[in-house]
């Protein structure tokens, strides 16, 4: 037996021929979100925010920066203002509106980039192991001993106010958290038969990670900052509470609470109004995590 | 009839078998793995941190076409011996001779090597990457090797006709989607794309039903004659390693405790650990049950081992020489037993009765 | 032990027409399929049978540890007395652990590993029993010492992630011995360990069984485990027993073919080297399907139309022995035949030394 015989077998093929194709990983899990009605429920009330953000301009019954005088902190109901006014008489519907587009921008935009930013790193550093690793996550773990809350508001106020400076705070905080996730679910990919494997066919570091590595981290990692899409939106509004992220009169939730917070006492339906979008859209942004998380949970 | 792929492709030299048949295609030399134990930092600082001896100056061949099984019990360093011969880790020390030539030697480099040796494990769930169809899996490893992809596509797929999943149904399938057989047939399969002269099998029906077990292991028989192969077969099931293996190599705590053909070795055990091991095999007669465990406790620790042979803290025919001295593997008549009570002069009282014995035989 | 003085006592366990339907999945899956098992006061059964055929869910039903809302249970289970069905919640705490207990394949999960081994038996003992943590620690220590494992002292206080996998095999049977049962239940408990080490627990097992009378129900699928312990084998295909009987019985006389076919589907005894090995062809039937006819008919080399056609009943074959076969003849002259080729085989090794 010499390695020039190649393997002798029924008969020789050409032609690669059609075969039946298993649904691929991300369709299941798509059938099976589908078959949740949790999933379908906060699915369909983001979806629906989403919209509102993009149309706004066209689904505003009123203009949101119009102010009136007379028209100043009204009930939810009166005549015009289905929502009530605010503290200027303008229109809360409007504003709550408008202001989901500012709201979810505060609150997707960071945690995209943590995620591109944290998952390199974190791959990087659970792939390497070692002295890379062990130098990568100790740096990781100083950023990360701080209460994101904390750490937000020291380096907006580092930073200056401003919704720039805002979205660069609360992408530093998160990246820390996505890249120790990352890094946990890499290392304990890293340590599966299959990767080994690879290694013992002579694959290179860079064929692994793309081809057996990014796959199978890439979505416990997503599942995990949908999660956090929740905590930026409440940071994000935290933040303009304290004037250090939108600036008035853009409306978003987070600000439209704070300047309304005086009228708790007169109008405290209107005023806790942005707190229940925020609310509902956090909520929904867990919930569809959650189902997401079971969802990718492959076990026939 | 061929799938079509010569080997010219993959860059290998034609003339790879070297030495004929009688030179062993794996001789291991010394080889030894200690692991590092996590260091507190007295230890650091004081300069004693501990080891774990899990192969501690193994040397065996493995000759060409044959299978070697490797028994032991749990711990014993059977896995990190596999992993050591992947390559997967890097020895402490010993060397690893591949037909002739040193692994890792401008003449056999790393990567050539590991074309030529491939692994099945025993999990057959976590060795399949969950997010990649079987069909892929199994074309991984050619194209690494430079085969283009529709040519290790239909390699594969010719392969998991081989292996008894028809391609039109499976090739397509996703890892959680087959049973277990299924996928340790697809790991097979995924082993020999690389058209592989050793295939390492560690524990790889350890985990199948019985039934399911019967149709791999003839399923690795035929493939065995049908390409060539040589494996070396880990298992800890003494009944699997008799019926596969040609030879067979017993572990104890790291080293080599005794070597020899299948059939012989079964039959007399020459080491006492080998006879404890085997009379521990449930007997499968209700009428002749075991009605005393062949050996008491667990092994002893592989950070600490035992000194002189490591074996005698269990050893029924233990002497005080045994604890001083470690025997070295001696060979007789194509077995190899490292034991004092077969090293003549070794101080041990049976060992002059052994040596007589030989003498007049 | 004498085998008429242990059929006349009531069995201590009685399972009759068992039905356990998993309703979980897209189909309710069908994993027992009217079991009936009795076990005797100081008897091991042996609950044997491949992967998938409904051991553990068997196993399972007499502690009622499936899900209570995905799992629909019929049937009727009474061990030591008690209507286990029936139980209202507090009984069932009460019952599991006092009267019988389990043992699993893999005590590491089974273990909790915030807790010493040790303050795990003594919780055990005093949730059934009002007695001082002093007092529950000496049993405890007892128990250690029963199940011999060396320095007992010492290992109390061990984690189980510190043991090596045998002593905490043997620490998982003190734990499920704390409150002295009478019915042990065990699944797959040496499937995960050594032969040396498999050796001593089945070794242990029987010498519990012998001195504390326990009834033993040992799922495997390793049949030189069970013959080790087991009085009587029960073997189980798609959720039925399919031949049921005294251990020597169904090993030397198979009467169902799916014995006959595990059988020789082994790797060891009188394997000739180089031979094929006899495997079964095909595989189990979808539970979430089941045939009407015999469930074993698509694999069985002595499939006749009939097989087809019921389920077919227990066929007694005296002495306690039964299968659930309509050929058992034919299963019989083919155990004749390949008894007389390989007479001349010799069976096993241990006669070397
Ligand atoms: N990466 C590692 N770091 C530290 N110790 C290790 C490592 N890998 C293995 N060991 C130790 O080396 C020894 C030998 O392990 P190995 O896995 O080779 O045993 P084995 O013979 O394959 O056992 P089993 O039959 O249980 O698979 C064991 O004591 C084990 O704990
Ligand atoms: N909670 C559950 N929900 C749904 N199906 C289940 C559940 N538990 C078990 N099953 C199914 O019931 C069948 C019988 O399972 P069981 O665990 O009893 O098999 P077993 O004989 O113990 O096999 P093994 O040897 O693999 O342990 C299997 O097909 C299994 O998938
Ligand atoms: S050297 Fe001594 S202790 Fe070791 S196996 Fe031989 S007799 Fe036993
Ligand atoms: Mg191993
Ligand atoms: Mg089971």
């Amino acid at each position: 037996m010499n390695t020039t015989a190649s393997l002798p077998l029924p008969q020789p093929r050409t032609k690669v021929e059609a075969i039946e194709r298993s649904p691929g990983f991300w369709s299941g899990v798509l059938a099976k979100l589908m078959r949740d009605p949790v999933a379908l429920g906060a699915g369909a009330v983001l979806l629906a925010l989403i919209v509102m953000a993009i149309f706004a301009n066209q689904l505003l019954p009123a203009d949101p920066y119009a102010t009136s005088m007379f028209k100043r902190l009204k009930p939810i109901g009166f005549e015009g203002y289905p929502l009530g006014a605010d503290e200027l008489g303008r229109d809360m519907l409007s504003r709550l509106m408008l202001g989901t587009r500012l709201s979810l921008f505060m609150g997707i935009t960071p945690v995209l980039i943590a995620f591109v930013i944290g998952s390199a790193i974190g791959i990087l550093a659970g792939y390497a192991g070692g002295l890379v690793n062990t130098l990568i996550m100790r740096t990781i773990d100083i950023l990360y001993a701080f209460p994101s809350v904390l750490l937000a508001i020291a380096l907006s106020g580092a930073l200056g106010a401003g919704i720039g400076n805002a979205l660069l705070s609360l992408t530093i905080v998160f990246i820390p958290q996505i890249a120790r996730v990352a890094e946990s679910v890499t290392t304990q990919v890293r340590g599966r038969d299959y990767v080994e494997a690879a290694r013992a066919s002579g694959a290179g570091p860079f064929t692994i990670v793309r081809v057996h590595v990014l796959g199978n981290v890439l979505g416990p990692i997503f599942v995990f900052a949908t999660s956090l899409i929740a905590v930026s939106m409440i940071l994000a509004s935290g933040l303009s509470f304290l004037g250090l992220g939108v600036r008035p009169p853009e409306p978003e939730w987070g600000l439209m609470l704070n300047t309304l917070r005086t009228a708790i006492y007169s109008q405290p339906l209107v005023a806790a109004l942005p707190g229940v979008m925020i609310f509902i859209t956090s909520i929904s942004f867990n919930l569809l995590s959650d189902s997401l998380r079971s969802a990718m949970d492959v076990k026939s | 009839m061929s799938i079509g792929i010569s080997i010219e492709h993959i860059g290998v030299a034609a003339d790879s078998d070297r030495g004929g048949p009688a030179q062993p295609l794996l001789t291991v030399n010394g080889l030894v793995k200690h692991f590092d134990l996590k260091k507190g930092f007295v230890d650091t600082v004081m300069g004693r941190g501990k080891v774990v001896r899990a192969v501690d100056g193994v040397d065996f061949r493995i000759l060409k076409g044959e299978t070697l099984g490797v028994v032991g019990e749990s711990g014993c360093g059977k896995s990190t011996t596999a992993r050591l011969l992947m390559h997967l880790i890097d020895p402490s020390a010993g060397e690893i001779v591949f037909n002739g030539e040193t692994v890792g030697s401008p003449a056999l480099p790393l990567r050539e090597y590991r074309r030529q040796v491939q692994m099945v494990f025993q999990d057959s769930y976590s060795s399949l990457n969950p997010r990649l169809t079987i069909q892929d899996s199994i074309a991984f490893g050619p194209q690494v090797h430079g085969v283009p992809k529709q040519e290790a596509i239909t390699r594969a797929r010719n392969l998991l006709e081989r292996v008894g999943l028809e391609p039109r149904r499976f090739a397509g399938r996703y890892p959680h989607e087959l049973s277990g057989g299924q996928r340790q047939r697809v790991n097979i399969a995924r082993a020999l794309a690389c058209e592989p002269r050793l295939v390492i099998l560690d524990e790889a029906v350890s985990a199948l039903d019985k039934s399911v077990e019967a149709q791999v292991l003839n399923l690795l028989m035929d493939l065995k004659e049908e390409f060539g192969l040589t494996y070396l077969f880990i298992s800890h099931d003494l009944h699997v390693a008799r019926y596969i293996s040609d030879r067979v190599m017993v572990m104890y705590l790291g080293k080599v405790a005794e070597t020899g053909p299948a059939e012989a070795l079964f039959e007399q055990p020459l080491h006492p650990y080998t006879r404890a091991l085997l009379s521990s095999m449930p007997s499968m007669d209700p009428d002749r049950r075991t009605e005393e465990a062949a050996l008491a406790g667990d092994p002893p620790n592989p950070i600490d081992p035992p000194p002189g042979c490591r074996f005698h803290t269990r050893c029924p025919l233990a002497e005080a020489v045994c604890s001083q001295r470690a025997p070295s593997l001696k060979t007789r008549q194509r077995r190899e037993t490292a034991c004092l009570i077969h090293e003549p002069g070794s101080g041990h009282s049976h060992a002059a009765a052994v040596a007589a014995a030989v003498h007049a035989s | 032990m004498n085998t008429a003085s242990r059929a006349d006592s009531a069995p201590i366990v009685s399972v009759r027409d068992l039905r356990v339907t998993f309703n979980g999945g897209k189909k309710p899956v069908s994993a027992v399929n009217g079991v009936d098992l009795s076990v005797a006061r100081g008897e091991t059964v042996a609950l044997i049978g491949e992967s998938g055929s409904g051991k553990s869910v068997t196993l399972r039903s007499l502690l009622r540890l499936h899900p209570e809302r995905r799992t629909r249970i019929e049937g009727r289970i009474e061990v030591a007395g008690e209507d286990v069905l029936a139980l209202g919640s507090r009984a069932l705490a009460d019952y599991r652990g006092r009267v019988a207990s389990m043992i699993f394949q893999e005590p590491l999960l089974a273990l909790d590993p915030v807790y010493t081994v040790g303050q795990q038996i003594v919780e055990s003992i005093r949730r059934h029993e009002r007695i001082s943590p002093a007092e529950a620690r000496k049993r405890a220590l007892e128990l250690f010492e029963r199940v011999r494992i060396p320095s007992p002292e010492r290992r109390l206080d061990a984690y189980p992630h510190e043991m090596s996998g045998g002593m905490r095999q043997r620490a998982m049977i003190a734990l499920a011995l704390a409150c002295r049962p009478q019915v042990l239940l065990a699944d797959e408990p040496t499937t995960a360990l050594d032969a040396t080490v498999q050796i001593q627990i089945l070794l242990l097992l029987r010498e519990l069984q012998r001195e504390l009378g326990l009834a033993i129900v040992f799922v495997t699928h390793d049949m030189g485990a069970a013959v080790e312990v087991a009085d009587r084998f029960a073997v189980m295909y798609a959720g039925r027993i399919v031949e049921e009987g005294p251990t020597r019985e169904v090993i030397r006389n198979p009467r169902h073919p799916y014995t006959l076919a595990l059988m020789q589907a082994r790797a060891d005894g009188a394997m000739e080297k180089g031979a094929r090995l006899a495997s079964i062809p095909g595989a189990p039937p979808d539970l979430a399907q089941l045939p009407t006819g015999c469930a074993f008919a698509e694999r069985c080399t002595f499939v006749q139309p009939a097989c087809l056609q019921s389920r077919p009943e227990a066929v007694e074959l005296g002495g306690g022995h039964r299968a659930r076969c309509l050929r058992t003849d034919a299963t019989a002259q083919a155990v004749a035949q390949s008894a007389r080729a390989t007479a001349n085989t010799s069976i096993l090794l241990t006669e070397t030394a």
